[in-house]
């Protein structure tokens, strides 16, 4: 199987993977990064965000062949201690229920604020739309969202 | 009239036992419900933890830290939290000096270790009240003795005993002690007024690792030497594997072998089909081991099978005939009778009917269904995502022809349950695979495999039939035609019953070969449509305020002695009140339409309104206004969550759940065909929580019935028309919005 060179949470990684891989699986199975999710394999859900080249993708859908020569952060590489103001604010508001689409909500969260410092409620339901949450917390989301915002003007 | 948990007759005698551990400090071993064998005590040192004759332990350190280890399944409902706060509240310790570990599982002595119903903090409440009482009086006893004072002059705040004198001594400066003494029996509970930590907003006990990504669920799980399974199971109900070939899936890259299973399961079965998750495993399916997820699923889409038809490929078109010839006809088992519906009738001044109709719908949850499993000659080791640990392990054990000493189940968190994993399906199909291929396994399911291979909400439909004579509702019939199997026998005393004089409850159901099973709130999740929306119709019938006949209704079951009755009139009175008081209702501006419940299921009692608008030709859901009385509140914070999220999981699945079959396949197995909720559609959700001392109820499923009801009221107030059938959207009277209330 051919071997890839990647760039994950500014440290290099090298994998030997057949080239359609998806990053996902890639940082699940071969790299045990098990913080980026599986939900549906054909990017509707949103659970496998991860930020590449500094945007929200899905790594459910991107072959390990497109990922090289990225900067590739995933939600282990967002803060050190979960000090990242989305993390900070999703336990201030205590966002989750069962958790498990979070660190893809997350993702999107961090890379929409990165590009849109001060969003309206508008914005911010138009960046969160493509992640599905199951035990449908939108409101929290939506809320922690806003308070992150806030928290990273300062 | 309402029902006394079964938790307040449990015996308080024989449930605790405590033991020094090995390196100093207290263990409290107990069990929930059940008496503890007279012969065990836990053990000294915390390696030997086992849960065969305690499902959860309190640990008291010298240096006063305590961990509670939380017995039941976490599947977002946040009993991880709950349960353990009930513990500290009566052990006297500030709640973040305490650690939360899940509970491993084992089976042997558990008594409703399973995440379903809305029941694991109805249940529990006295018996974890009980069990830190009691190790805080063992504490307090043993500081008495050191200071040679009576136990009753002594106070307790934040871990901290202090005497008369002022002086003060630390939990862990006496566990020693206390873990010599014997374990005293009736020990005071706290008064509700003085409680500390129940009551009190708690951030959910996982927030760190679910915001960091740690391994937390089943699917994180691994161990070194595991490879990943993909099971290919028929594409069709009514459909079983004739042949197939692996020659060029076991060419691909990872693949490292392919094999079948199901044929222990159908020797287990023994042509009985009793068990639901036992008979979709007694199929002959196809499975890919390879070395990496992708793999394994590359593998499978590279089998070539060829299924034949073992019986009748079912589509949406016939079970919906079969459903109404049922309704049509006179086959029913009746579940309720009061009265006389049929005079009734015959005497109304008026009778109004109307059928209301809902689909298949599959779980979805975040989380595909996967778990681990390594079957060697010394054990099974199970872990995952399991609602019902306890089953899934005497399952596999006769499965596999195992002791079920040999089984160890070690529970996950849960990306979602809903009724899916009460299913051990996925358990069985792991335990087999790592049977035969004598390796450490984990199995994978894709999405397409979870919602086309699913235990789905079953098709159901209700035609109501109402007699209305002098102003009053003098009968009311409930009629229900439902895929495999009817409501269970508590829902029929459900409201109204009680309220009408003459009422009864007719069942039928059609045997289909589509799995079917519990769906976050069974039956009522679409009832409470059906029902409160019917209620509308009567009220508009009667041309009586809508909010005033469901009070007019529950103020004739006051004083009513029969001892079915579920729900409490005044509490569902109450919810109402409070509901229109906060929602605004009747004084919604111009261009808002709201939509009214009142609804009891799960041992709590809900109101809703739903405030519609309409925006670019099309009524949107804007707000839902929902007020709770589940008795006391544990965790106001989790609590919230569970309301606002249930509220828009009933809206988001009454608008947009579609799901049917086409020569029994499903129509749709992924996010592009099937629709769930986003965040642009999510109404806001105003929750409110009744304030009282009454014992807790469940909150897991409860705001989610009457969501549907009050969105479908709120449509009719928005369009004029009555919607019949979920989902709403696919209605065609969905779209007809009068013109005037668009220019408006």
């Amino acid at each position: 199987m051919p071997k890839y060179n990647l760039t994950i949470n500014g440290k290099s990684r090298s994998v030997e993977a057949s080239e359609d891989t998806p990053l996902l699986w890639i940082l699940r199975d071969n790299l045990d990064m098990v913080g980026t999710k599986f939900g549906c394999g054909i990017a509707q859900c949103g659970a496998c965000t991860v930020h590449v080249d500094g945007n929200a993708a899905r790594s459910c859908s991107l072959p390990v062949a497109s990922a090289v020569d990225r900067e590739i952060t995933t939600i282990e590489g967002l803060s050190e201690d979960g000090s990242h103001p989305v993390q900070k604010a999703w336990k201030e508001v205590d966002v989750p229920q069962c958790g498990y689409c979070q660190s893809g909500q997350i993702m999107t969260a961090s890379a929409f604020l990165a590009q849109n410092k001060s969003p309206t409620e508008a914005e911010i339901k138009d960046a969160m739309h493509g992640n599905i949450c199951r035990c449908a917390a939108y409101n929290r989301i939506h809320k922690a969202v806003g308070i992150a915002a806030g928290n990273m003007e300062a | 009239m309402s029902t006394t948990p079964s938790s307040l007759t449990f015996s308080r005698r024989n449930f605790l036992r405590t033991s020094s551990l090995a390196g100093g400090g207290l263990l409290i071993g107990f069990n929930l419900l059940t008496a503890c064998k007279s012969d065990v005590k836990p053990p000294v040192d915390l390696a030997d933890l086992n849960y065969n004759d305690f499902n959860a332990f309190i640990k008291i350190a010298k240096n006063g830290a305590v961990t509670i280890f939380s017995p039941n399944p976490e599947i977002g409902q946040g009993v991880k939290t709950a349960m353990p706060m009930i513990i500290a509240e009566e052990l006297g310790v500030a709640w973040d000096k305490v650690l939360v570990q899940q509970g491993i599982l084992d089976t042997e002595n558990y008594t409703r270790q399973i995440a379903g119903g809305s029941q694991s903090i109805r249940f529990s409440y006295e018996p974890l009240r009980q069990t830190g009482a009691t190790a805080r009086q063992m504490l307090v006893n043993a500081a008495a003795a050191r200071w040679g004072v009576e136990a009753s002059e002594l106070t307790v705040s934040e871990g901290i005993i202090t005497n008369g004198a002022g002086e003060t001594l630390g939990f862990g400066d006496v566990v020693d002690d206390a873990a010599k003494l014997e374990v005293p029996k009736d020990v005071k509970l706290k008064e509700p007024k003085d409680f500390k930590i129940i009551g009190t907003d708690q951030v959910n006990v996982d927030i760190d690792k679910i915001i960091t990504g740690k391994p937390l669920f089943g699917l994180d799980y691994k161990v070194d030497g595991m490879v990943y399974a993909a099971v290919l199971r028929p594409p069709a109900f009514g459909q079983e594997l004739e042949s197939y070939d692996a020659s060029e899936a076991k060419a691909l890259p990872g693949v490292i072998d392919v094999i079948t299973i199901g044929k222990k399961m159908n020797a287990l079965l023994g042509g009985e089909e009793t068990n639901w998750t036992v008979q979709m495993n007694a199929t002959e399916k196809v499975v890919v081991i390879a070395k990496t997820t992708w793999d394994a699923f590359k593998g499978k889409k590279a089998i070539k099978a060829q299924w034949k038809e073992t019986s009748a490929l079912e589509s949406t078109e016939f079970q919906d005939k079969k459903l109404n010839a049922l309704l049509d006809g006179t086959e029913f088992t009746t579940l309720r009778e009061d009265g006389d519906v049929e005079k009734a009738f015959t005497q109304a001044d008026k009778v109004l009917e109307q059928t209301y109709e809902s689909p298949f719908l599959p779980h979805n949850c975040m989380e595909p269904m996967n778990f681990f499993a390594n079957v060697t000659e010394e054990k099974v080791h199970l872990v995952g995502p399991i609602q019902t640990p306890e089953d899934a392990a005497n399952t596999v054990a006769e499965l596999l022809g195992r002791d079920i000493k040999d089984i160890h189940l070690e529970m996950t968190r849960m990306g979602g349950g809903f009724g899916r994993r009460l299913y051990g399906d996925f358990v069985y199909e792991a335990a087999e695979i790592s049977d035969a291929i004598k390796k450490p396994v984990k199995m994978v399911s894709s999405r397409e495999d979870d919602m086309s291979t699913g235990v789905y909400r079953p098709a159901i439909k209700y035609r109501i039939k109402a007699a209305i004579k002098d102003g009053e509702l003098t009968g009311y019939q409930l009629k229900e035609a439902a895929i495999n199997g009817n409501m269970y026998g508590l829902i029929p005393n459900f409201f109204p019953a009680g309220a009408v004089e003459n009422y009864k409850v007719d069942v039928a159901n059609y045997a289909s070969n589509v799995t079917t099973g519990a769906w976050r709130a069974p039956y009522t999740n679409f009832l409470a449509y059906a029902e409160q929306s019917f209620f509308d119709e009567i009220a508009e019938a009667m041309e009586v305020d809508k909010v005033q006949l469901r009070l007019d209704l529950l103020e004739k079951v006051k004083g009513n002695t029969d001892e079915r009755i579920e729900y409490d009139p005044e509490r569902l009175q109450a919810v109402l009140k409070m509901a229109v008081d906060k929602s605004g209702w009747g004084k919604a501006p111009e261009g808002t339409y709201q939509g009214v419940v009142a609804y009891y299921c799960h041992n709590s009692h809900v109101a809703e309104v739903a405030d519609v608008q309409i925006e670019n030709g099309m009524p949107v859901v804007k707000k839902v206004t929902c007020v709770v009385d589940c008795g006391i509140v544990i965790n106001p914070l989790g609590a919230r969550n569970q309301i606002v999220g249930g509220v828009i999981d009933g809206v988001g699945h009454a608008m947009y759940g579609q799901f049917g079959f086409k020569n029994g396949e499903p129509t749709s197995n992924n996010y592009d065909t099937y629709r769930l909720i986003r965040m642009k559609e999510a109404p806001i959700v105003d929750a409110y929580m009744i304030q009282n001392e009454l014992a807790p109820t469940g909150l897991g499923e409860p705001a989610l019935p009457p969501a549907g009801g009050a969105v479908s009221n709120a449509l009719k107030a928005a369009t004029g028309k009555r919607i019949y059938k979920q989902p709403f959207m696919e209605d065609p009277d969905f779209w007809k919005v009068p013109n005037e209330k668009i220019l408006g």
